[in-house]
This record gives C-alpha cells, sequence and structure tokens, in this order.
C-alpha cells in the first residue's frame, strides 16, 4: 500500500472557491495532495442523475485526480456492477440496485468513522426515519440495504453496524407529471394514470422495478387492491397489477413507454402524452421550454428513491484514501447544493445550505415563495419570483413517501411477466 | 502438385480464421451459454434446459415470433416493389451512364447519415402536433389528428423501408445492369409486350438480385431491436426487444436461447429462399 503526502488548500482554489472554501475549511479534512494526486483517476459510473461532467471538474479543481464519468441506463448500471467489478472504482447507484449487486461482494463496505459528515445525514439514510415520528414506508427503503456487517459483509443489518454499502448522495420523491394546460382540471390521485379520459395519452416507464411500483400506487388509488406490501409482492399481486395494465394497454390507454430520461421530455412536451411518470429534473427540462408541466403531489403520497456511491472491492491504496477523500467532499455541501439547485435532495442538507443563496434554499428545500428569478447550475431560468415548489417543504414531500423503489423476493417473475406486458 | 495445395490451405488460412474468430467462436459460446443457468445478477455453467423449455412453452415467444415475421414480411413486400420499381428505371430507362451513376449516388446520400438519426428524425414528423398531422389538418383533409402515425405498427413498418430499401435497389440495380440488352430488343422483335417482357425476361434474370436483396433486409429486420424500440415507443415487441431486455436484466442464458432460435428460424427462412434461386449459379 502506498500512502501520499497531503497538503492544505492551496491558496489559489481557497480564493476561488471563496466563502465557500471557509466552511468547507471547518470541516475536518477536505485536502488537496501534491503532484502524486494528479496521476490518480477514478472511474465512476452510475445513471445520468448525478453523473454530471459538472461534478468531475469540480473534483479536480479542488481535490485534483481525475473523475471518470459514465453515465448508463439503470439496467445497464446493475449489469455492470453485478458483472464487471474491475470496469468501475467508485459505483454510483440505487438502494433498490444495491439490494441486488451487493451480495456479489463487488462492492466493499465504506467505515462510517472516516465520513467526516456521517452524523449529519438525514435519518432516512440511518435508521429509516426522516423525524423521530415518520412511518417507514414499504418497499426496499435506504436503510435496510444501507449497512452491513462488516469490512467485507455481503449481508445486510438493520442497526447502524458502522460499515455503509452506499454513501447516500441523493434522493428525491417522485409522482405523476401532468400538463396542465390540456387536462384544464385539477388532478390529485394516481388512479387518473389509467382514466379513460386521457386513453392514448397516458405513458407509464419501462423499467421493470419501478414501473410496478407506479402501478401498485395506481391499483390501490383505484380500490382494485391494498398490498400488505407494495415492495414485495406476491406472484398473485404481480398478475393482478400487470393484469389491469394489461388490460388497460390493449384499451389503447398509453401513447407509449418511455426508458430514457429524454424521451420522458419529449412526450410531455411534444403534448403526445399529458399524464404520465416522471422524474423531477424532466419537469423542469418541460418547464423551461416555456411548456406548463407540474410535478403533481397526489393523495396517496410519493413514490420514493435514494442513490449513493459504492466502492469497488478491488479499490485499494492510494486510490482508495483518494475515493474517501471524494466521499467527504461529496457531502460537503458543493455537490449538495448543484443537486438540490435541480431538485433532488442532498443526503448532508446542511452542509448544501452554504452553497445556496438563501431564496434558492427557501424554494427548494423549505417550499417557499420564490423571492427572484430562480436558475439551475446551468444559470437558465426555472422559475420566476413568486412560484412555490410542487408539493412544497423538504419535510411536505419526503414525509409523504408512500413506498421506495423495490426489489422484491418474487423479481424474476415480476420481470417475465413485465416483458409479457410489453408485448402484449 | 503438393506445393499447391500447400498454397492453397495458406490462401484461404487468414479468411478461414477470421470466420472462426469472429463468427464461429461467438455462436458456440452462444450456443453453450443457452444452457447455463441464471441467477438474478451471476450465470452458471450447466447443461439444462431450462431456457428453452420456458421460452418454448410461453405462449409470449409465439406471439413475438409472429409478429417478428409479421414486420420482416411486410417491409419486405414494400422494401421490393419500391426497390425493384427504383432499380427498374434507373437501368432501363435512364440511357446515359453517368447520369445513371449520378442518380444511383443520390439514392445513397441519406445513408451518409447515421439510421438512428434517420429514424428518430420521423417522430417529430409524425407526432400528434407534428409536421404531418398539422399539414393535413390546414388543408382539411382531417378534423383531428391521426394517433396511428406514430408508435404504431404504422411507424415501425415505415421506418423499416426507410431505412433498408437502399439494400433492396443495389443488388437489383446491379444484376439488371447485367442483363444483355440484346434479349430485351429480341423480346420486343418477338413481339412481347413490356408486361410480357418484364415478367418473362427481366425479372426471371434479376432473380438473383432480388433474392440477395431480401436476405438483407429480412435478415436486418429479424434482426432489429432498436427501430421497434423507438418508433413503436416501446409498446411493440420483436425478438430482438426481447434479447434486449434479457440482457439488460442479466439473463444471458435466457438472451442466449432466444437468439438459438432467432438464429434457426432466420436460417430456414434464408434456406428455404434459396431453394428458389442457386445464388452460386447466377452470380
Amino acid at each position: 500500500m502506498t500512502t501520499i503526502s497531503k497538503v492544505r488548500y492551496s491558496r489559489r482554489s481557497l480564493l476561488k472557491s471563496g466563502g465557500a472554501a471557509v466552511a468547507a475549511a471547518a470541516l475536518p479534512a477536505p485536502m488537496v495532495w501534491g503532484q502524486e494526486t494528479k496521476d490518480i483517476t477514478l472511474r465512476q459510473f452510475g445513471t445520468g442523475v448525478s453523473n454530471l461532467n459538472e461534478v468531475a471538474q469540480k473534483v479536480k479543481e479542488d481535490l485534483g485526480f481525475t473523475l471518470e464519468m459514465t453515465a448508463l441506463d439503470s439496467d445497464s448500471v446493475t449489469q455492470r456492477a453485478a458483472t464487471q467489478p474491475d470496469s468501475f472504482d467508485i459505483a454510483d447507484i440505487e438502494y433498490w440496485i444495491c439490494k441486488k449487486v451487493w451480495p456479489t461482494g463487488n462492492l466493499q463496505a465504506m467505515d462510517t468513522s472516516k465520513i467526516a459528515n456521517y452524523d449529519k445525514i438525514v435519518g432516512i439514510f440511518r435508521n429509516g426515519k426522516l423525524t423521530p415520528e415518520s412511518v417507514i414506508a414499504q418497499g426496499t427503503a435506504p436503510h435496510t440495504v444501507g449497512f452491513t456487517s462488516g469490512v467485507n459483509g455481503t449481508d445486510f443489518v438493520d442497526e447502524e453496524s458502522g460499515y455503509m454499502t452506499l454513501i447516500p448522495t441523493i434522493y428525491n420523491a417522485d409522482t405523476l407529471g401532468i400538463r396542465p394546460d390540456l387536462i384544464g382540471r385539477p388532478i390529485s390521485n394516481w388512479s387518473e394514470l389509467l382514466n379513460p379520459e386521457f386513453a392514448g395519452k397516458a405513458s407509464i416507464l419501462d423499467i421493470s422495478s419501478i414501473g410496478i411500483m407506479d402501478m401498485a400506487m395506481v391499483v390501490e388509488s383505484m380500490g382494485e387492491y391494498t398490498y400488505p406490501d407494495k415492495g414485495n409482492m406476491t406472484k398473485e399481486e404481480i398478475d393482478l397489477t400487470l393484469g389491469i395494465f394489461t388490460e388497460a394497454k390493449k384499451a389503447g390507454q398509453f401513447r407509449a413507454f418511455w426508458k430514457s430520461f429524454d424521451e420522458s421530455v419529449n412526450l410531455m412536451a411534444s403534448g403526445e402524452v399529458v399524464i404520465q411518470s416522471m422524474w423531477s429534473p424532466a419537469i423542469t427540462a418541460v418547464r423551461s421550454q416555456g411548456i406548463p408541466c407540474v410535478y403533481q403531489p397526489l393523495e396517496e403520497g410519493y413514490r420514493s428513491w435514494g442513490g449513493g456511491i459504492g466502492l469497488s472491492a478491488s479499490l485499494s491504496g492510494m486510490e482508495l484514501d483518494a475515493a474517501y477523500e471524494y466521499i467527504n467532499w461529496y457531502l460537503s455541501g458543493w455537490v449538495g447544493g448543484f443537486l438540490m439547485r435541480q431538485g433532488y435532495y442532498s443526503a448532508v442538507p446542511e452542509t448544501s445550505k452554504n452553497f445556496m443563496s438563501e431564496d434558492e434554499w427557501g424554494f427548494w428545500f423549505e417550499g417557499k415563495e420564490a423571492q427572484g428569478d430562480i436558475t439551475n447550475p446551468f444559470g437558465d431560468v426555472m422559475e420566476k419570483a413568486g412560484a412555490v415548489r410542487d408539493g412544497g417543504s423538504f419535510y411536505d414531500r419526503m414525509g409523504a413517501v408512500a413506498c421506495w423503489n423495490a426489489v422484491m423476493d418474487e423479481n424474476q417473475y415480476m420481470v417475465r411477466k413485465w416483458n409479457e406486458f410489453i408485448a402484449a | 502438385m503438393r506445393n499447391n495445395s500447400v498454397i492453397g490451405w495458406l490462401l484461404a488460412a487468414p479468411l478461414s480464421l477470421v470466420l472462426l474468430v469472429f463468427l464461429v467462436a461467438p455462436i458456440a459460446m452462444i450456443v453453450v451459454v443457452s444452457f447455463w443457468g441464471a441467477t438474478e445478477w451471476s450465470i452458471y455453467p450447466a447443461f439444462q434446459f431450462d431456457n428453452y423449455e420456458f421460452l418454448l412453452t410461453s405462449d409470449v415467444t409465439y406471439r413475438v415470433f409472429f409478429n417478428t415475421l409479421k414486420y420482416a414480411a411486410i417491409t419486405w413486400v414494400i422494401t421490393l416493389l419500391i426497390g425493384f420499381t427504383v432499380a427498374y428505371y434507373l437501368a432501363f430507362h435512364i440511357r446515359s451512364l453517368t447520369w445513371q451513376i449520378a442518380l444511383f449516388l443520390l439514392c445513397t446520400i441519406p445513408f451518409l447519415t447515421s439510421n438512428i438519426i434517420r429514424m428518430i428524425s420521423w417522430i417529430p414528423f409524425l407526432g400528434r402536433n407534428g409536421i404531418a398531422n398539422s399539414t393535413l389538418m390546414s388543408m382539411g383533409v382531417i378534423d383531428e389528428p391521426l394517433e396511428w402515425l406514430l408508435f404504431s405498427d404504422f411507424s415501425v413498418i415505415l421506418a423499416f423501408v426507410h431505412l433498408y430499401t437502399l439494400f433492396m435497389v443495389v443488388p437489383i440495380f446491379n444484376t439488371m445492369m447485367r442483363i444483355d440488352k440484346s434479349l430485351i430488343e429480341a423480346a420486343a422483335d418477338a413481339g412481347a409486350t413490356g408486361w410480357q417482357t418484364l415478367w418473362h425476361v427481366i425479372i426471371p434474370l434479376t432473380k438473383p438480385g432480388i433474392m440477395i436483396g431480401t436476405i438483407f433486409v429480412v435478415a436486418q429486420v429479424m434482426g432489429d431491436f432498436i427501430t421497434v424500440r423507438f418508433m413503436s415507443g416501446s409498446q411493440s415487441a420483436n425478438v430482438g426487444r426481447m434479447i434486449q431486455n434479457d440482457i439488460g436484466l442479466l439473463q444471458y442464458p435466457s438472451a442466449s436461447a432466444t437468439a438459438v432460435i432467432l438464429l434457426i428460424t432466420v436460417l430456414l427462412l434464408i434456406g428455404t429462399l434459396l431453394r428458389f434461386v442457386d445464388i452460386r449459379r447466377e452470380l
């Protein structure tokens, strides 16, 4: 194992990041290394959500090493994490993917004592509770697959064991996206997705593990069935759920199914679809084209998801040190602010606050009315003054989570049935 | 004599090696893996028929194979009609070689862009508020946008025809150019009408070209997955998408089994076609 010398923040980077760096310097150890770190390259892959080149650039600036980003869809991410452990150093994956990939031993546990902001990580990722009174939602809740028994553990444990499988980085509460201008009346239930009023104008995403959860929300909302656990259906429940949707598909309810972010934006923006499962930044992407689009809060609650960073089992030595440095940097606020200004949430909101203006924090996190124009990190105006975030504050939104994206025990059966649904 | 045969072997060796490494070995591997087993995240060597059993006993498989054959058949008929007409025009109605070459190159221009782009550009054109619908509405032909223009079998086949017609034009044009013009004059002298010449002289002599074009088009449509996904809005399935889904979900053995069945189907199809025309003799 090689060790490397570390030097404190260089004066140049201090000046560059200004006040932000002062906040960062107050935290234990975000450091820049000497010359040898310039040669370190960490290969990160994940879904497009947080695999952003801006993050890689900022890493180069702040930490000195190179981060290579590869963005893939959820299926490919799972596939790669499970089958090609040597093709990556850092896996940026969702918790339900973790449930699938962790038992392969391709990732290594992370020692929480090396994570500076561990204590500030929101409760959802530690004991499952957002606030002490929160009820834990159905599905693969992040804390259930967030901890393992030791460095080489391939199991999951219930308590905060000190060894994390993934370091949480990003999460959100998803719901249906609608075109209020084309619908012209209030929408307040998941069941509206199968309302014949929107025949030929509805869509759902074609990623089985997420799609099935949206379907379950719809089925419950229609009053057809109440699941004991939406996140872990029996074969009969899977048949029932997909049966209802197959019938709707044959009746021409759906215009299309989408698999990638861009597809969902295009379907909505072109007016091909007026109601569909959608992701938060897709809504803003439609809205920034000047087209009205609402991320509609629904009575039954949200379907939520969370992602985190996992380390490849083959990572060691200097690279492993660099990876820990990266994780600490990740939670120290800049990325959090960057993601929160796109509508996601950061695992350590309080550090992100330092990297957002008061107005931005008020709008995105506290659900307050925007005082001025709200821009995204790329400088595009997302919302004008006076706008309020759909669904309100962090606690309103994350507190109304009905289920988490999940992998079921009957996953293989579900996948086969899903394929039949697509082929039907 | 002995020397000659050594040279013969040596000359054949590079191609045989290439084929062995890049064609035979991968197919052999696919066949082997198709008997393996899979868990959710790994595959393990075995010799079991589970994959085939699940595949051949599921009515979804039959529906999907039927759908794939349907796409292939319809696309084949349309590309053949268009391809034959274009080739015929180029070969027999354009007199100067320069113009023939110029017009032929014109046909290939769209193929200088990626086929994904050619395909996706149909989407805004055919959409509910797309150019096609708004034009038809402003002309007063229709009152409401036509929904079936996009994300339907119509759009899938339209894209296929657009993508693959050239593969029909080229071989047919090629064989037509080699038809001895005096045969056509002889037919005319013997009192044959234009249609009779076409039916009894040109089509029989063009068969090898038609057959090669057919093989190109059928093989491409049968193996496609991306056109069907985009143009049907993921609502229709063909065999290619079934394989793609399996691969996405790490079910390599089941994907391999589907691929083997698809390979057998396509080989049978082409074998049957080749019984009608002996390409080797005609070329």
